[in-house]
């Protein structure tokens, strides 16, 4: 009885990494920087859910607003009043842009807890991606605005002269380093958790099937049922 | 090297954002920045109509209450007129009714007297006839005269 368990466990095939595999969605050959694929699928599906999520529900244009405006209504009021305490009124310019990454990132991250789907937001290349287009956004707009001055955001006025050189260099990394922690927070994330439940999905039908194997192999053997192998076997 | 997942994660990716840019900014977010300020705007003006209404509430009371004061005194007054009215009526009619009965009694008294008169003198006539009468029954000469002296000196003892 003890062989037959192994069997099982040996026989136990669980690829968790295969859901992180990009895929062509037309036929099996090669895949060019063109060729759609299930990125290319979940991404599409990422956009529909945002025309349903915030212009379809609102398409009424209520006074009183219906479930579906009143959380098109929030969304925007939640990033609309995030962007206003952290950037002020005139960073009310950049909300568009600010709006598009959460939403993105938002329906990214829901859409990779359906069951079989392909979570884009898991993938460094996406990530890094909106790393970066933050990153050049903050240090063009900044040197736009401010000019050479924006270089002042890393010489801390308010500490005492001799540390400034040292919390320079400290604020000089941290902001280089920002879109890698960025995208690594994400990615990472992502893939490890999907990786995790996976994995413990995978448990779950193995051992199922193997508890119904035992028991109708207890029953064949005739054993005592409280065997010690038996118990540790599974 | 970068290999083609990545390449191809990033053109779909800038595809995805650039539609979902243009989703937000060219529909979505004006959309729903109108319908917000349309509510703003629909509770201002109907806070601002409620209030008006309010005040128009207060106004209206208060023209009630002065209406209901005024009435109050009016109705006052006209009680107090048909009171006066009646005391003057019920006056006449006491002073009407007063003199009526004083006539009444007077004339009343004056019959009474008369009947009085005519009782005193009958009494008279009867006691002279009587006396007359049993002073012939006892045998002796009816003197007319001495017998109505007589009776009349009695009836005034």
């Amino acid at each position: 009885m003890a062989t037959t368990g192994e069997e099982h466990a040996g026989g136990l095939q669980i690829h968790p990494m295969d859901q992180f595999v990009v895929k062509p969605l037309f036929g099996d050959g090669p895949v060019y920087w063109y060729t759609p694929t299930n990125v290319t699928l979940w991404m599409g599906i990422a956009i529909l859910a945002l025309i349903a999520l915030l212009v379809l529900s609102t398409r009424r244009r209520a006074i009183v607003p219906s479930r579906g405006q009143s959380v098109a209504e929030l969304f925007y009021g939640f990033i609309h009043k995030m962007v206003e305490d952290v950037a002020g009124h005139e960073g009310l310019k950049f909300f568009p842009y600010i709006m598009t990454l959460f939403m993105f990132v938002f329906l990214s991250n829901i859409l990779g807890l359906v069951p079989m789907s392909f979570t884009t937001t898991s993938h460094i290349a996406v990530t890094a991606v909106l790393a970066l287009l933050v990153f050049f956004t903050v240090t063009l707009v900044g040197f736009y605005r401010k000019g050479i001055g924006f270089l002042s955001m890393f010489w801390v006025s308010s500490a005492p002269l001799v540390l400034r050189p040292i919390l320079a260099l400290i604020e000089l990394i941290s902001y280089f380093v920002r879109p890698l922690s960025h995208s690594i927070r994400l990615g990472g994330n992502l893939m490890a958790g999907h990786a995790v439940i996976k994995v413990f999905a995978g448990f779950a039908g193995a051992m199922g099937v193997a508890s119904v194997v035992r028991v109708a192999g207890r029953q064949r053997s005739g054993l005592r049922l409280y065997h010690p192998d038996l118990c540790l076997s599974s | 090297m970068v290999g083609r997942d990545t390449l191809l994660a990033i053109f779909w990716l800038m595809v995805t954002l650039v539609v979902i840019y243009l989703v937000l900014s060219r529909i979505a977010l004006p959309r729903i920045s109108a319908v917000l300020a349309d509510r703003k705007g629909t509770i201002t003006n109907d806070l601002a109509a409620a209030d008006e209404l309010k005040q128009k509430a207060v106004e209206a009371e208060k023209a009630y209450n002065a209406a209901l004061a005024n009435a109050r005194t009016e109705a006052a007054k006209i009680v107090a007129q048909a009171k006066a009215e009646i005391q003057k009526d019920l006056d006449a009619a006491t002073a009407r009714a007063d003199v009526e009965i004083s006539a009444k009694a007077a004339e009343s008294e004056k019959t009474i007297a008369a009947i009085r008169d005519g009782a005193a003198t009958a009494v008279a006539e009867v006691a002279r006839a009587t006396a007359a009468e049993i002073v012939a029954a006892l045998g002796g000469a009816v003197d007319a005269k001495s017998v109505t002296a007589a009776v009349t000196a009695r009836l005034k003892g």
